[in-house]
């Protein structure tokens, strides 16, 4: 079945089973690897993308489900938000092992899109879901004030 | 169809014949000494100057060739550090790949073959890497001396570039060519420690980007071939049971669904895709035989390990009369401590890729141990290991679970490819991919332990016999590294930091009982050391107190032989007001653990929620690992492996019914997450001693400052694992 999508800004058209997880449309069907698999069952954030701007686990989100969405990836995030993202991720040199950033990042571009100056408790909000086995979360943390600074700045 | 496998391919195990030789390693760490075929990649081209460990090309880039596995503890840009600072490069031009699998250019110089693990990185390449940066530097020189015909002794080198007073100056890119003729130099002079630029400072990561722009092919996982096939593998549900039978044909309808291949190990489904292998092994049906599997209960297992306590074991450590000493004493503390089976849940699941020829291999994963990954892929495949070529990727956490005496996912990926070809096949891409539910069944864990632990102590309070039980299986018995490290039946990794504790304690003896399970078991962040620190730690508190004692005062008194271990104790009481008033409902605890040569002392301050679980509000440590490389990747390596170890303090076990593991994911087997994280802040000594580990050694003393904080609230050490088990988490 053929599910027309847009998708890091581009339109396509995906001929795939609609009940097949976004996850796996992305890395094996499109090669956009960026997005990880790390638990397949919504646990742990690693393969978070947004869908109209919210972010969503796309191992739980089906191509079915995305008729006509907006879906951005790590691979074509661009805003300002995600940029002061990025710049702040690289000052605190945040990632260990990386495999979860992507997800850490889509997640936290996502709540300095809705919260620009977010509190401890807005974070603990947002990115409770994101697991990081490095346990990097202090520099996530002190990351996403960084990057509500220089959003503002 | 259903299908029996009558005749299962043996699995590989790597053969002890292929050690040849043990000597004690220059650091006392084990080496292995062997050799294996191939050699180093040799310069192909006229303008690069191509060294074993380090590429300079044309376009000024230099490629550092890191020996290491990185799996997040920042040991590629470490290495890069090494050769940047005696190559006088500017870190932009700064670069870092994986070494290909050669044991004999490659080699960790602690273990004699090519492997990461135990810490050791920095530690076995400090020297060698330099000197690498040394070596091309004067080749530079040399180069550029005869190019501009004055003497060598009149160039600098600075950022990058090579210049001389008469004017004349050259990029690395430039002289590259050059320089790839020039005699390799014996032993081009090291800098002094004062001449560093780079060693002490702390440049950023160079996997940041890659990193944060989910750049392609980073990781296995991320792997991707033209035709290449996903397998996925139904694997026995105890351990020890094998696949009796299966029913393939409801997952030969799964669309997608290539082929069904029974292994040893499971039966592999391979589809055109992740998604429809998945599906497949939904679809198969799989009888097991069970017959030599494990079937107890964890719990069973714990009752068993907690008996063996009770009896003496082998003899791992013995100073003076330690029975005599109880027996004498005016006080005997008794305590028994259980801990559980613990999963290693990198973020990435273990995932190989393999292509194989019928006369060549190769594998692209994260590999750890490659030299044994080439000798057991070999072994499978009826090839000699220079046939083996491994592609090292960033790997996605490991924890130790990539580092794998048995090298089991590289033989069932060789399994696979050799029956795929055996089939008439023609030799195509396969990538096994592991389920997180694949890699919390798994096994492989950190082995469930017991201690049992009695200390006598005099009128005054003064320890003055210690006696030590602890019972678990051996992470070493019965692999490869057995005959090298296994000595009178003692596996030292399951005492380690007990009889060789820097405390100056009089008759202490260890005792080992060595369990059998057929459950799997492995290092994990930190090995013994993550329950010896931790019972060493709350007994030393519990004693400090009923001696009438403060703990931090009372450890200073033990630790008067080890100034190292001294000064990070002092260090961290003062930066965490050991001794100052706290907050109402918040508590102090400490602990003190020296592992993998370096030191690392925590003080965790908690309060209580409502529910009475506990926060760890704030962990001040300070850390001595010799020179300090990088210090923000010290920091960052000591924030891990506190939040590696209160993760699984708080409330990670793998617990087994009848034989069956009984979690399966995130949502049974539950990580630490963003509000768990305790502030953390980080001190490190100066120091010019040889640099030591820093990857795991954060890990150890969380536990034990927890509990030690949470015993100044309650009056009781958890000495039951984890802590969810007391409602305390």
């Amino acid at each position: 079945m053929a599910i027309s999508l847009t998708l890091n800004g581009e339109a396509r058209v995906i001929d795939a089973d609609p009940e097949t997880p976004l996850l796996w449309i992305l890395r094996d069907t499109l090669g956009l690897t960026g997005t990880k698999f790390g638990c397949g069952v919504a646990q742990c954030g690693a393969c978070t993308i947004h869908l109209d701007g919210t972010p969503v686990r796309s191992c739980q989100t089906f191509l079915g489900d995305a008729e006509g969405a907006n879906i951005t990836t790590i691979e074509g995030i661009e805003s300002p938000a995600a940029a002061a993202i990025r710049a702040a991720w690289t000052e605190l040199d945040v990632p260990q092992c990386g495999y979860c950033q992507s997800g850490q990042i889509m997640a936290a571009t996502a709540l300095l899109t809705e919260t620009p100056k977010p509190t401890d408790e807005d974070i603990d909000a947002a990115m409770d879901g994101n697991v990081c086995r490095c346990a990097t979360y202090a520099r996530i943390r002190s990351a996403i004030h960084l990057a509500a600074e220089k959003l503002e700045g | 169809m259903l299908h029996h496998l009558t005749s299962p391919i043996a699995a590989a195990t790597p053969s002890r014949r292929t050690f040849l030789k043990l000597t004690a390693g220059a650091a006392g760490g084990l080496l292995l000494a062997l050799r294996l075929p191939g050699s180093p990649a040799k310069a192909a081209t006229g303008d690069s100057l191509v060294q074993p460990f380090l590429h300079i090309r044309a376009d000024g880039s230099v490629m550092v060739l890191s020996k290491h596995l990185d799996k997040g503890q920042g040991i590629a840009t470490g290495l890069a550090t090494l050769v940047a600072d005696e190559l006088d490069a500017a870190w932009d031009q700064v670069q870092v790949e994986f070494a290909p699998a050669n044991a004999e250019v490659y080699k960790n110089l602690f273990f004699g073959m090519q492997g990461t693990g135990g810490s050791t990185a920095i530690a076995n390449s400090f020297q060698q890497y330099r000197q690498a940066g040394a070596t091309a530097r004067a080749m530079l020189i040399a180069a550029a001396a005869k190019a501009w015909s004055v003497p060598a002794g009149e160039i600098t080198v600075s950022a990058g570039n090579l210049s001389h007073a008469s004017g004349k100056s050259a990029g690395f890119g430039e002289m590259a060519g050059l320089a790839s003729a020039e005699p390799v130099p014996a032993e081009a002079p090291l800098k002094t420690p004062d001449q560093w630029v780079y060693i002490g400072k702390s440049f950023p990561r160079l996997d940041t980007r890659s990193k944060t722009t989910g750049a392609a092919g980073v990781y296995g996982m991320d792997q991707r071939f033209d035709n290449m096939l996903v397998a996925v593998l139904a694997r026995p549900n105890r351990f020890g049971g094998t696949v009796a039978s299966f029913d393939d044909s409801a997952a030969r309808a799964v669309d997608g669904v290539s082929d069904i291949i029974g292994l040893p190990s499971g039966v592999a489904v391979l589809a055109k895709d992740t998604w429809s292998a998945m599906q497949g092994r939904d679809a198969l049906s799989v009888t097991f035989d069970d017959s030599a599997a494990e079937m107890r209960s964890s719990d069973e297992m714990a009752k068993e390990l907690a008996e063996l306590t009770a009896q003496p074991g082998l003899k791992a450590h013995g100073e003076g009369d330690a029975e005599a000493a109880l027996a004498g004493a005016a006080k005997v503390i008794e305590a028994d401590y259980s801990f559980p089976f613990l999963a290693h849940a990198p973020m990435e699941p273990l995932d190989i890729t393999v292509l194989f020829d019928g006369s060549t291999a190769t594998f692209w994963t994260g590999a750890q141990f490659q030299t044994i990954d080439q000798m057991v892929a070999a072994q499978v495949l009826g090839l000699t290991p220079d046939k083996i070529a491994i592609n090292t990727l960033w790997a996605g956490g490991s924890f130790g679970r990539r580092a794998q005496p048995d090298s089991h996912y590289f033989a069932e990926a060789a399994l696979l490819a050799k029956a795929w070809l055996d089939k008439g096949n023609a030799p195509r891409h396969l990538k096994i991919v592991w389920t997180r539910e694949d890699d919390i069944k798994g096994g492989y864990y950190r082995p469930m332990m017991a201690h049992k632990v009695r200390v006598g102590l005099d009128a005054e309070g003064r320890i003055v016999g210690w006696n030590h039980r602890v019972a678990g299986k051996s992470i070493m018995i019965g692999t490869a590294f057995e005959s090298f490290v296994v000595k009178n039946g003692v596996d030292e990794t399951s005492v380690e930091g007990l009889g060789n504790t820097p405390y100056a304690l009089e008759n202490l003896h260890v005792e080992v009982h060595n369990a059998k399970t057929a459950v799997p078991v492995l290092w994990w962040r930190s090995v013994g050391h993550t329950h010896t620190a931790y019972v060493m730690e709350t007994m030393l508190d519990r004693v400090a107190r009923e001696a009438g004692k403060d703990p931090v005062a009372y450890r200073e008194e033990l630790l008067k032989n080890d100034p190292r271990k001294l000064a990070v104790l002092k260090l961290t009481a003062e930066k965490a007001g050991w001794g100052t008033p706290l907050a109402e409902g918040r508590f102090r605890g400490v602990a003190v653990h020296k592992s993998f040569n370096s030191y690392v002392a925590e003080i965790a301050e908690i309060s209580f929620r409502d529910d009475g679980t506990v926060k760890v509000e704030k962990v001040v440590c300070a850390v001595d690992c010799g020179v300090p490389v990088n210090p923000d990747n010290i920091k960052a390596q000591i924030e891990g492996g506190i939040g590696y170890g209160l993760g699984a303090i708080l409330r990670n076990e793998i617990t087994l019914t009848a034989g069956e593991v009984d979690q399966s994911n995130f949502d049974s087997y539950l990580p630490l997450r963003l509000t768990d994280m305790p502030q953390i802040e980080v001190h490190i000594i100066p120091s010019t001693e040889a640099p030591t580990g820093i990857g795991e050694p954060g890990t150890p003393p969380i536990g034990p400052a927890v509990a030690n904080a949470i015993a100044a609230a309650r009056g009781e050490w958890v000495t039951n694992l984890p802590f969810s088990r007391s409602g305390l988490a």
